[in-house]
This record gives structure tokens, sequence and C-alpha cells, in this order.
């Protein structure tokens, strides 16, 4: 009744007594506990995940309560996996669960937004013309383009309603697409795998348009490009769930308690089990408090102890021992019974490409592809070509598979070694260790080790020409004293020759006997279990220039141990969510393959690269990462110039791609009454066409539109940060370094010099987020796009077989809007505008040779560039191919959304194998509807993801038969029983809402799921003898590519890290009068943000110093003075950025920590050296390329999208790191200009 | 003064002050529970706080002791204890001075506080504040009231005041008479006493109510509070029937309803 009444009985309170009067009963009112009840009422729980560049893919409950979500908490519906192995969930950590933050924060953004600058132009140009004259109005004006360009980052955003930013985008757009060629317009999304129908949306979108998506994973330098090199598959490996079964775990630069916290407990689990655990790791990372020891060699020297660890592992499993397991596998497994020729190179050989079929005479019987097919000898030492090269895969069926069997059928054993009766040669291997910079260890060995080989000469078309095994090299490589004399190897590990176990206790720090005694445990365990050690490797070492070393080192090591494709066993490189299960189903929704194909598709690494122009301001020299041992030829050049070499002979992908507009290229070749690929190959050859990589600078050879959504390329990613403020953007930049031209070095033969660099290349920049970003700051128009708890969508990884929803909770709150409708609302507006300038165009498009199609045979042997005249332009062959694509823009959003013939035409497929989709369409028009186009709807995000599911393989058991019989045709081996039970399977897009749905095993990946093991990568290769992707068609070890070979790496080896050279140029120059240290820059993974992404959540930054900092060790810190907190500053060549630091004993003397991705936006001050605010920890690393990165048309060596390409490491920088004597925060305005004061 | 004013100020604006205290409180009490409460700000910063506010709440709690006891007690009941009004005078004067100092040195602590330490300002309501100083300022003319009451050591004028309050309190017409030519000191602290008790309930001053003096009675270490009906318990002994022994079953509660 009343609060105040109901107390009115102060004589009354006690009601009883219990416990003998020690306790009492009152009827006191009660109802105040119902606020507490209130507190945890709510209204809805709905299922969403975060899609962020996360592994975790953790399914989470949302709460909604008054239609405001509240808060959200683990999902603990999983299915159970089976006994004897713990379950999946609780999947989730507290930067997930503090997510619900990001909807109602003040750093929402929950409007449009346009740079005021540009809207008053638009409406100004707007009143009198139309949209698309309107746009040219303003981007041809000098003036009035640069009034808005140069103050990108400045403040100065306006809102706008949707209609008005849709018109801007789709004039400038249609604009590009007229004037400049629609390869112009450019996209950068990351990650599809974890929101993958909003970069479905916009990628869709571009590809409809013909714009360039950018790809992503080579560019964050998680691409690690000895995947590929080896396995033909990129970053395909076990689920969390398998190292429950592993005996022996090395966590190599991976922390997983702090990045993968949801899997961590498998981990945990698994110790408990008796497994052992080392953990390496140069810092005292989380994760070595798992470790039954912890080793730490000095940063960036992982290959050296790779090196060492297959050293003691070759000498005592190996060639003290043969371990009968280990034998087999090698045999039947690996390239290391395949032949390579020898040849001469002064007075020692050097291993050359290995040896095919074609070299012999007969072809060993071979017609079908005997280029690419490899060599080995059989058991009585006869050269036979044993099945399942890459040569088997193509233009034949039924041979393409790892039964141990020649062409002709008959079986075979491979003979590893020719050890024993042979002579042996003196063979070169090139050592890179004599030099290191800073600080790291140089060793005083020779540049090139001369050793001692077993060698057979065969007699071959070309003459008697030597040949050994990879097995022999590799033993020779890892400084192997085998008996047969010779200089440089060892036969006790305590000898200080490379890569013995003392050699490398110089260069990494870590105590021999703990190599020794890791390397033979990891063996030991491998050996009992039949392979059950794995590998848990980060992005700690994959970030370094030479990364492949290391990778490759450690591969080598499960290699040699017969681990990979074995439950519990194997490579897990967890960085990135780049699995996108149902891939196959995806691709034509996301790159609109059902209305044309090819796309454009560019690695983001490259293209960057080129149009932040880094490669102005390159110091590094080929000759520095050259062999001493590389074939005699042309190797100079800059590494653009490299770079520009791979995209001419088609081994990279192009973009912008040619200087003319693509859309004229069609009428061109008909006015010469020439097929269109015809005409171009004669084209650029003549010079009537000019590939735009060899001038990025010329403004015709500019990116002008770009979208970033689902990203925070400047806030995160962007290498090279200041680089992208000053030449991309054009705005004010902290950029301390000269230019090649300014410094007097030498400049790029084959690109084009302008004395005056570029400064603001785009026209317009517009990024999707929910959230005021760095990226959003910096950018033209900002469109608020839903949170991840406002949107339908999928999310996958590889961490669990799951296929998690994201669902709509609450509707996107303000004005925001799913990056599907923002897309569909672009493609709307362009199709309203675009007919003022275009029509239905013909565009042709150039594509570089591509992995898993025929095309991959495209260069067998030697390098040839047309350009050099040493080969003829031949489209797809030495050239990029040349297809024509017709474009409808005025129909381009009737396209969107619905899905368009070629589905039905040209089927569906993926990695190589392709199967008939009609069944699967009918299925989508009965379900989604047909749309006016004819073709099932694909108007709203759950018409995109009902497409998705019922197009892949792994959500719908059907096209799993029909891909599995696929791909049996190839191997002439029956695949379909692993997928033939779930024929009736169809998870559709409300199963995986109601509970997480495990996937359906596919062959476009190589692990399959069952009820008897976990995902493992290479299952398939090993158990159903599917070869892998590469030329011999096992685990490539020998990379017998020219580029390989020159580069020195045909063989893994120690090379140290490369001297960015950013410090001498600054040293002494910005000095504020406290002492200042040199030390490496390390970028790890953060605790306090959202995965890589987000360091903009209060709730997440009150748990640590609230802004930005950079942790550094306390011997360092000593020395030049700071102390905990202070204020520091650090910087190179490439800029400035200021943090707080944290003195830690973590940090090892000699580097320092700086987590990436924290914001710019969150209490950054500004710098004393470049006056700008702070900088962030990019605005000191430049992307560095490397040349056998850019190799193609070479079987495994071939392009794919997020497969293979350049990578932007980062990790060899150094900078100057001092104490800071002001801090100023810039919260004054600027004084105005006097222009605008007259205005 | 006026009499008017006079009148006024110390004839009605007192019941207007204890109308709005009571009837406000009454009312915050049964419609805002959750407003109901001290605000204290002792999680953000305990410094100066725990000298403060002991120094702020011993002290008032005296004086406030005093004023109650010293201005409602009837002038028969000293006259009939013998207690003289001179000797009264003195003991107000002595007591009320040492609590109002002990006072006065917190509430100085706790404004410095409030006002000067950026959290607990940046949580401060106007109404924080506003008692805040109001509380100084009237502990302030009740010190600076200690001089003039010197001057009248014979109690003469501390009559006047009892003798107002009471005639205020049993609704005496004529009591703002007694007070007509009173040092304007006192009648500034007259003023500015009924006006706090005007703002009382608007502010965190509530939590006085709910000064939780029943714990001083309390028995048993233990409260359950029941949300059976009292009747239905059969369970738990009532104060009835105390703890004697019960028959057999005559312990087995009634089917259970409900969370018990």
């Amino acid at each position: 009744m009343s609060h105040f009444l109901d107390r009115l009985t102060f004589f009354k309170k006690q009601v009883g007594t219990f416990a003998d009067g020690h306790g009492i009963v009152t009827n006191e009112p009660r109802a105040w506990e119902d606020g507490y009840r209130k507190r945890w009422q709510h209204d809805k729980i709905v299922r969403s995940t975060h899609g962020v560049n996360c592994t975790g893919s953790c399914s989470w409950k949302i709460y909604v309560k008054g239609g405001i979500v509240t808060w959200e908490t683990q999902q603990t519906d999983y299915p159970r996996t089976r006994p004897d192995l713990p379950n999946h969930e609780p999947r989730g950590c507290s930067r997930g669960a503090s997510y619900s933050w990001y909807l109602y924060s003040a750093n929402r953004v929950k409007h449009p937004m346009v740079r005021g600058r540009l809207l008053k132009l638009w409406r100004e140009a707007r009143a009198i013309r139309t949209p698309v004259a309107a746009w040219a109005s303003i981007v041809e004006d000098p003036d009035k383009r640069a009034s808005y360009t140069s103050k990108r980052g400045l403040g100065g955003l306006v809102r706008a309603s949707w209609d008005e930013v849709n018109e801007i985008i789709a004039a400038a757009n249609a604009y590009t697409v007229k004037t400049h060629g629609p390869d112009r317009v450019i996209g950068f999304s990351p990650i599809p795998a974890m929101s993958m129908v909003s970069y479905a949306a916009g990628a869709r979108y571009l590809s409809l348009l013909g714009g360039v998506s950018l790809s992503f994973y080579d560019w964050y330098c998680d691409l690690p490009p000895a995947s590929p090199m080896t396995w033909g598959e990129q970053t395909d490996v076990p689920e969390s769930a398998d190292w429950y079964n592993a005996g022996f775990l090395l966590l190599w630069g991976s922390n997983v308690p702090q990045t993968r916290t949801p899997d961590a407990h498998f981990y945990t689990e698994v110790r408990y089990k008796g497994t052992k655990s080392v953990v390496v790791s140069p810092d005292y990372a989380e994760a070595t408090k798992f470790a039954d020891l912890w080793l730490h060699p000095k940063q960036g020297t992982d290959a050296a102890l790779a090196m060492a660890m297959g050293h003691v592992i070759l000498r005592e499993f190996h060639l003290n021992r043969r371990v009968p397991y280990f034998d087999d596998y090698v045999r039947r497994y690996t390239d290391l019974p395949m032949l390579v020729r020898l040849v001469r190179q002064g007075d020692h050989y050097v291993p050359e490409r290995q040896l095919r079929a074609d070299d012999f005479a007969d072809a060993l019987g071979e017609t079908n592809n005997p280029q690419w097919k490899t060599v080995a000898l059989d058991a009585g030492g006869k050269p036979v070509a044993p099945l399942g090269s890459v040569g088997f895969r193509w233009g034949e069926q039924g041979k393409w598979n790892l039964e141990a069997k020649e062409g002709a059928g008959r079986d075979v054993s491979l003979t590893l070694t020719l050890a024993g009766d042979n002579p042996t040669a003196r063979v070169a291997f090139p050592y890179f260790g004599g030099t290191a910079p800073h600080d790291f260890v140089a060793t005083d060995h020779p540049d090139i080790l001369t050793r001692n080989v077993p060698v057979r000469c065969l007699e071959l078309k070309d003459g008697s020409t030597p040949v050994a095994t990879v097995f022999d090299l590799l033993c020779a490589n890892y400084g192997l004293d085998r008996g047969l004399g010779g200089d440089n190897v060892a036969m006790d590990y305590d000898e200080d020759k490379p890569f013995t176990p003392a050699w490398a206790e110089r260069v990494t720090g870590v105590p021999r006997n703990h190599i020794i005694h890791v390397a033979r445990e990891f063996a030991s365990n491998a050996e009992k279990t039949n392979g059950r050690s794995m590998v848990i490797l980060g992005a700690g070492l994959n970030h370094w220039y030479h990364m492949d070393m290391a990778y490759r080192g450690i591969i080598n090591l499960l290699v040699l141990c017969g681990c990979v494709g074995q439950s519990g066993g194997g490579w897990s490189h967890y960085v990135g969510q780049e699995k996108l299960r149902p891939q196959t189903g995806w691709l034509p929704v996301a790159f609109a393959l059902d209305w044309s194909r090819p796309p454009r598709q560019q690695n983001g690494t490259s293209f960057f690269y080129a149009h932040t122009d880094q490669w102005r301001y390159e110091t590094l020299n080929v000759a520095e990462i050259l062999s001493p041992t590389a074939p005699a030829g042309d190797w100079s050049g800059s590494l653009i110039d490299y770079n520009v070499r791979a995209e001419r002979m088609g081994w990279l992908p192009s973009a912008p791609q040619l200087k003319q507009n693509p859309l004229t290229i069609a009428a061109r070749a008909k006015a010469a009454g020439l097929e269109p690929k015809d005409y171009v190959a004669g084209a650029v050859r003549s010079g009537e066409l000019e590939l735009s990589c060899h001038d990025p600078d010329d403004p015709a050879n500019w990116p002008r539109n770009m979208f970033v959504w689902r990203s925070n390329l400047l806030g995160s990613s962007g290498k090279g940060h200041e680089y992208f403020l000053k030449h991309l953007l054009g705005t004010k930049n902290g950029v301390l370094g000269k230019d090649l031209g300014a410094e007097g070095r030498t400049r790029p033969q084959d690109v084009a010099w302008h004395e005056q660099a570029p400064e603001g290349k785009l026209d317009l920049l517009v990024t999707l987020d929910f959230r005021m970003s760095t990226t959003c700051v910096y950018s033209d128009i900002v469109l608020p796009t839903a949170t991840w708890y406002e949107k339908n969508d999928l999310n996958t990884s590889d961490m669990h077989p799951f296929i998690h929803p994201l669902t709509a909770a609450v509707d996107p709150a303000w004005e925001a809007r799913s990056d599907w409708e923002i897309y569909k609302g672009i493609a709307k507006a362009f199709s309203d505008v675009a007919p003022e300038v275009l029509g239905r165009e013909t565009d042709v498009v150039l594509t570089p040779i591509l992995h898993d199609t025929a095309g991959e045979l495209a260069q067998p042997y030697d390098v040839r560039d047309w350009k050099r005249g040493e080969t003829d332009p031949l489209p797809g062959r030495t050239m990029p191919a040349v297809t024509v694509v017709e474009r409808d823009y005025p129909n381009l959003y009737a396209r969107f959304t619905s899905l368009g013939p070629l589905m039905e035409k040209l089927g569906n497929g993926g990695k190589g194998i392709g199967w008939n989709t009609e069944h699967e369409v009918a299925f989508l028009r009965a379900l989604n509807g047909t749309a006016s186009t004819g073709g099932p709807k694909l108007e709203s995000d759950v018409n995109a993801i009902e497409t998705i599911l019922s197009l892949a393989p792994e959500t719908n058991g059907e096209v799993a038969v029909k891909a599995w019989e696929a791909i049996s045709r190839a191997t002439g081996r029956d695949h379909t029983h692993l997928a033939v039970h779930k024929e009736d399977e169809k998870i559709r897009f409300h199963d995986v809402v109601a509970q997480p749905r495990k996937i359906i095993s596919s062959p476009t990946w190589s692990g399959i799921e069952s009820e008897s093991v976990c995902y493992n990568a290479g299952y398939t290769n090993v158990h159903e003898l599917i070869p892998w992707r590469t030329l011999s068609g096992r685990q490539q070890l020998y990379q017998d590519h020219l580029w390989m070979r020159a580069f020195g790496e045909a063989l893994v080896t120690w090379r140290p890290p490369v001297d960015t050279k950013g410090i001498a140029p600054v040293q002494g120059r910005y000095g504020n009068g406290n002492p200042e240290i040199v030390l490496n820059f390390i970028t790890p993974h953060q605790k306090w943000g959202i995965h890589s992404t987000y360091t903009d959540n209060l709730l997440m930054l009150t748990l640590n110093r609230g802004g930005p900092v950079i942790w550094i060790s306390e011997d360092d810190a000593r020395r030049v003075g700071i102390a905990d907190n202070d204020w520091v500053e650090a910087y190179n060549t490439n800029g400035a950025l200021v943090a707080r630091a944290v003195v830690s004993q973590r940090v090892n003397p000699g580097m320092v920590l700086m987590y990436h991705a924290q914001e710019k936006v969150v209490n950054v001050p500004g710098s004393e050296v470049t006056g700008q605010r702070g900088g962030i920890h990019n605005s000191v690393t430049r992307a560095v390329l490397k040349p056998t990165h850019m190799i193609g048309g070479y079987a495994q060596l071939a392009y794919g999208f997020n497969y293979y390409g350049t990578v932007g490491s980062n990790r060899d920088e150094f900078i100057v790191i001092r104490r800071m004597n002001k801090v100023d925060w810039l919260d004054e305005p600027e004084p105005a200009a006097p222009m605008e004061a007259a205005q | 003064m006026n009499t008017w004013l006079n009148n006024a100020l110390f004839g009605w604006y007192p019941y207007v002050a204890l109308t709005v205290f009571l009837l406000g409180s009454l009312l915050r009490f049964d419609h805002a529970q959750y407003t109901w409460r001290t605000g204290s700000s002792q999680l953000l910063r305990r410094k100066q706080l725990i000298w403060g506010s002991n120094l702020f709440h011993v002290g008032i709690l005296i004086i406030f002791a005093g004023h109650v006891g010293g201005l409602l007690t009837p002038v028969a009941v000293f006259d009939l204890l013998g207690i003289s009004h001179s000797f009264k005078q003195g003991l107000a004067m002595a007591v009320g001075g040492v609590a109002g100092i002990a006072c006065f040195a917190g509430t100085t602590m706790l404004v410095h506080r409030r006002l000067f330490d950026p959290r607990i300002l940046a949580t401060s309501s106007f109404g924080d504040i506003a008692v805040l100083l109001m509380l100084y300022a009237q502990l302030t003319l009740g010190l600076l009231s200690i001089p003039v009451s010197a001057q009248h050591m014979d109690g003469t004028e501390m009559i006047k005041f009892m003798n107002w309050a009471q005639g205020i309190v049993t609704l005496h017409p004529g009591a703002a008479a007694l007070v007509a030519d009173v040092n304007p000191i006192f009648k500034l602290h007259l003023l500015l006493g009924m006006t706090i008790f005007l703002v009382f309930p608007f502010t965190r001053l509530v939590h006085v109510w709910s000064v939780p003096v029943w714990y001083l009675g309390r028995t048993g270490y233990q409260v359950v509070r029941t949300m059976r009906p009292v009747a239905a318990r059969t369970g738990v002994s009532t104060a009835a029937t105390g703890n004697r022994p019960q028959p057999a079953g005559a312990a087995q509660p009634q089917p259970v309803v409900g969370n018990d």
C-alpha cells in the first residue's frame, strides 16, 4: 500500500524467533528485492556473435530489455563432443562480453556524415548540375578538390541524409567508372569469415561495378607464405579441440590464453592428460605460464632455433636411426625422394630445379604435362614419375593421387637417399648469418657453405646430369656430417657450424641442451604416437621479413616427424579468422560470379606499397637479400621493379590495371579487327596500352574512390600510416624521411619516377562503421552501420567446426543500417545516377595466372619477361589473362538483388573442382522467391545467407556429395563415403540460430568432420591419398622456382632480420635533451582491445592505462631514465608515435612491445617530433616486399586471393625511444588561415 | 522589524517549513524509495572523509540533541529539577561550543573535499552542494551566536527561544512576538534552520529518518523476513508460544507456496 504505512507497526516488527532466539522472524516488506530481480530480468535473448577479426567465433546470448541491448553472456548449448573429449563451451572472453557497450556509446556513428567542405561544394554544384556533372565540377577543379582532401583527419564532419550521401557516392563512382575506369574504384574489407554477408555486400557491389576488392590476409601479414609453398593450401589448420589429441604441444610465438582465450581450455585440459608443453616466446607472455619448459630466443631468431631442432631430429631419427614411421611418411607424403638437378657454378655445384619427366628423352612415357611431373628413383634405381604431381592434376583424370604408383600403374617404392654406393659432389648452400643488423648476432661463417652430397648422373635430354634427392640435399643443408667428408658439416652438436645446437645457442641465446632436449622429445613423442606432436604458431613469427624461414623451419620439424595430417599433430597457425567454411557457397554471392566472371581482385600489400608510395622510400636493396649462389642473370632493380615484373608476367594481380580506361579497350580491339585478348597482348608490347603498375604516380593510374568497411585500415592495419596520410589521402602527416630522389639513391628501373610525388590520390574515401574509428575520422563520408547485435549474418572460424549466426537482437540504432542494406542503397542510387554517363558497357579484365586452375601450369622452367623481349606476351601464359565482361550499369541494382544466370549455366566449385548447381538454384527460387531478373531473390541479408548455405558443400549435404564425386573423378578413388551419410542434411539459417551446427566434410578443405577425429588439416591428403596441390603433389620442402633459388630459399635456412635503415637519418636530429635508445619495435596482439581491431572500448581501457602504451624492459628503461607511466616518444624515418611506458620484467632488453591497433582517437597527445597528434603503432612502420612472394604461374606458387602474394611485414623495424618533455594535447583551435578568415 | 514580517517569518514560516518537511519526507519515502539514501561518496575517495564525516556527524548529533532537548523541554521541568537558567545557558554554550567547533572542523573538510576534489565535484548534484553549504552557514551562525549569548548569561534570551519553539509546536498563536526583539544573528539562525527543514525532503538529508536505531534493541543474530502471512507460520515459534516444545508434525510447514 504505502511504504510508510506498512512500516507503522513499530511494536510488532518481530513476529517470531528461532534457533533459541538467535534468529528472529519479521514481516518487514520485501518488495525492495524486486529491484535486484529486475536488474537481471530481460525481454528476450537473441543468439549472435562478434564479427571481429578474431578466431574465437563464439556463440553469445544477447539480452534485450525494453528495446535496449543490455548485456551478453556465453551460450552453452553447443552440441556435445564425443566421450573423452572436452566440450567446446563455454566460448567467449571478457573482450566479447564488453561489446554491448558500443551500441549506445558516445563514439557510435549515428548518422551519415560527410566532410563539411565537400558537402558545401556538392550542394552548390548539385543545385545547378546533374549528379555526375556536379561531382566532375568538384574533382576536376584542383582547388576545390584540395580544399577537402587536405583537411582529412582534421575534423569537420557534418550530418547528411542517406539519400544525399548515396547520391554523392553513386555520382563519384559513376564519374570514376566513366572517366578513369571501374578498376579505380577500390574496396578494402578484411576477414570475410567474421561477417560474410556484410563482406559480400560491398564486394558484390564492387564486382558488379567492375571495381577492385583488395585482399587483407597478406596485408595484415597474417598470411604465412610458407603454407602455400609447402602445401598449396593457405592456412588449413587443426581445430582447437585437436590440441586435446596431442601428445606434445609446442607453442611457438602464439599467446593462446590471451589471444585465443575461448580455446585455451583445451590447452589447459590436455596438460591434465600428461601432454608436455614447451612454449617458445621471447617475452614472458601469458602462455609461458603453461609451459613445462620456456624457451626465450632473441626475438626474430626463431628460424635459427628451428634449424637446430631440425638438425637434431634428422641426426637422431633419420640418420643414426631410421624410425620406420617417419621413413615411410616422408617417402610417401613429401618431396624428399624427388630428384633435383645439380648445375655447375664455379668449382662447385648448386641445386637447380626438380627433375621432370620431360627431362628424359622418352619423357618416362608421360604425354600429358611431362614438364610438370616430378621424378624420383624407385627401389631398383630406375627413374619414375610417381602419381600425384601437378602434371597429373590437369589434362587427365584418375591419376592425381598419392598411391605408391607411377603413371603406368606399376607399384613403386621411392628411394630416399643416394648415400652409399654413389659418388659425392660439392654442393653450395648460401649462408646469410654472416651479417646481421643492430644487435642481432652475426657469425663468422662464409657466405657460401659447400658440403658433400651423394649424387647420381642420369642421362637426360641435355646430356648426363648429376641429380640428388631432396632428402640428401636437406641433410647437407642442415649441416649434418654423414661420413661423406667435406667441410661445413658437424657430427657433434657442440661444433659451432651451421646449423648445430651450439651454433643456434650463439644466435638465439637458447642453451643448446634445451634445443636438443625439446627436439628429441618432440620427435620421440611423434614416433611413439604416429605423429601426435603439434606446433601452435602465431603471428609473432610471421611478421618478420623472412617469416617463411621460421615457418618452413618449423614445418620441416612436423613433416620430418610425420605429424601433418595426423590427429593431434600438425601445424596450427592461428592468425586472423580467415577460415570461411562455406567458402564455395559464399564466393558467387560475394564476387557476383552469378553475373560475371572473373571479378577484379588485387593483393592488398602490393597495392598499398605502390599507391601509398612507400616504394619511393624503399631502403632495402635487392643485393642485400640476394643469394650468393644466385643463378647467373640480371638481378638488378628495386623491390617495386620485381613486383612490376611479377604483375606484367601474370604472377600478381594489378590494379588499376591499364592506364587506359578498360571500358574503351573492346572498342579499340574491334577497330583494330582483333579479339580483345590478342589486341591487348599486342598493344601492351607496342606501348599503345600501358600497364598502370609502371607508373603508379601518374594521375591516370591513381585509385580514385575507396570503400573501407568492417575495417580500421588507418587506425590498425595500415603499415606505413604516415605514408597513407601523405600520398593516398594528401593530408597532414608525420613522414620524417626523404624519398629516394631527395636522398640521391638508386631509383627503380621499370617504374616512372616523378620528382614531385602525388599527395592525395583519392577523390573520395567512404568508410562504413558503427564507431568513430581512426579511419572514419580521415574519411570523406562515414556511413553508420549496424553493430553485431543489429544485423543478420554468418560467422565461422578455423578453431571449431560450427557455423554461427549474427542475428538482429534490436533494429540498428539511430540511422544505422546493415552493410547489406547500405550497399543495396548505394547500388540503387548508382542505377539511378549511372544512365547519365553509363549504359551497358564492355569491360576488359586482366587477371593473373591463378592457383587451382589449369593455368597454374603456365611457366614450367625459366622466368621469361615479355617486356624484355624474352618471350611473347601470351595472355594467361606469360602475361595476365584477358577476359571481356559485360557490365549493365543501369541494372546494377536489379543484379545486386537477385542471383544471376551463371550459376545454372556454369555451375559452382572451388579449388580446382566444379559441380552442377541447378537443383540448388531451383530450391532458392522456391525459398527466396523469384526476382524480376528470373533468378532467386537476394533482397535481404537472410536471402543472402540462405543462398550461401544452400550452395556450399559444408552446409548442404547434397552439394557435399557432388563435390566429393568431383574430386573422386580427379583422384580416381572414391571419397564420397565422407559425406554420403549426410546427403539429406541441409543447414539453414534458422537451424544455426536455434543451435550451433557442425559443418559437413567438404573436399575444398583437407580435414574432415567426423565422430572419430577432430578437424585436422592434411587429414584427407594422408588418409584419402588426395595429393597436396603442389608441384610434386606432396609436401614441398624444396622450392625450385628460379626466384626461390636466386634468393637462397630453395631450402629453408637462417636469415637474420633485414636492415630497414630507418634510424641513422633521424638520430640526433630531433633531440629534446633526454637520453635516447634504439630498440626493435614489436607489435603483438593486445589484451585490452577487442582482438586486433577495437581499442576504444572504455570498459577495456579502464583495465589498463586508458590510452596508448608501449612496453619496455626494466634494463632499457633504466638506461634512458624512463619510469613506468612516463610519456615516451618513439620515432624513425617513417614517423613518430607517443605512448605511456609500461616498464616491465616481461619484456626482454633490446625490444619494445606496442600492442597494435591502439586508437589515435583515445588519449593520444601531440608528438614533439612531428607536431602532429601522436601517431599510431604503424606510424613507425613501412611495408617491405619480398620478391619470392611475388612468384606466380608455377603450380602452388600461383596467385590466389588471400592465398599467396607479397605480405606487409613490419617487425624488422627499429625505433629511437626517449622520454617526452612536454605533453601537448593539441586541444587549442588552429589559427585560422587567412583565406578561411576572409570567408 | 516590521511586525507583519516578523509574524510571517517566525509565526507562519515555521508551519510552512514543518509541513513541507513532514509531508515531503512522507511522499518521497513512498514514491521514490531508490532515492532514499545518504548519497555517500566514500567509494570515490576516502580521503578527508573519515575525519570530516565523523567530526561532522558526532558534532551535529550532539548539537541536534541539545537543540531538541533544550528548546522543547518545558521551562517548568528545568525549574522542577532545580536547574537554573544561567546554568543551562552556560551548559548550552559549553557543550554546544565544543560540539560546534568539532562539527565546524568536520564540515570545513567536507566542504573542501566536495568543492575541490574533481571526482567528488563531478558526481555532486546541486542539492548535495547546497545542503552542505547551508549546514556550514547554519553552523557558523550558531557559533557566532555564542558571544551574543555570553551577554545574556542569565538565560533570558534562551527562555524566549524555548517559549517560541514550544509555542510553535503547541500551535500557540502569538509565538512570533516572543522573538521579535532578539539579536539578528539569532533571527538568521532561526530562519536558516527552518529553511533547512524546508529543503530537507529534497536532499540527501532524508537519510536522517532512517537512522537505524532499531539495531540497538534487536535480538537475534539472524533476521528472516518472512513472505508468508504471519498466521500461516507454523514452523517457527511465535512470540506468543515462545520456545515451548511442539507436538509431532506441528513443525512441518504447510505446503510451500512460492519461493521460501
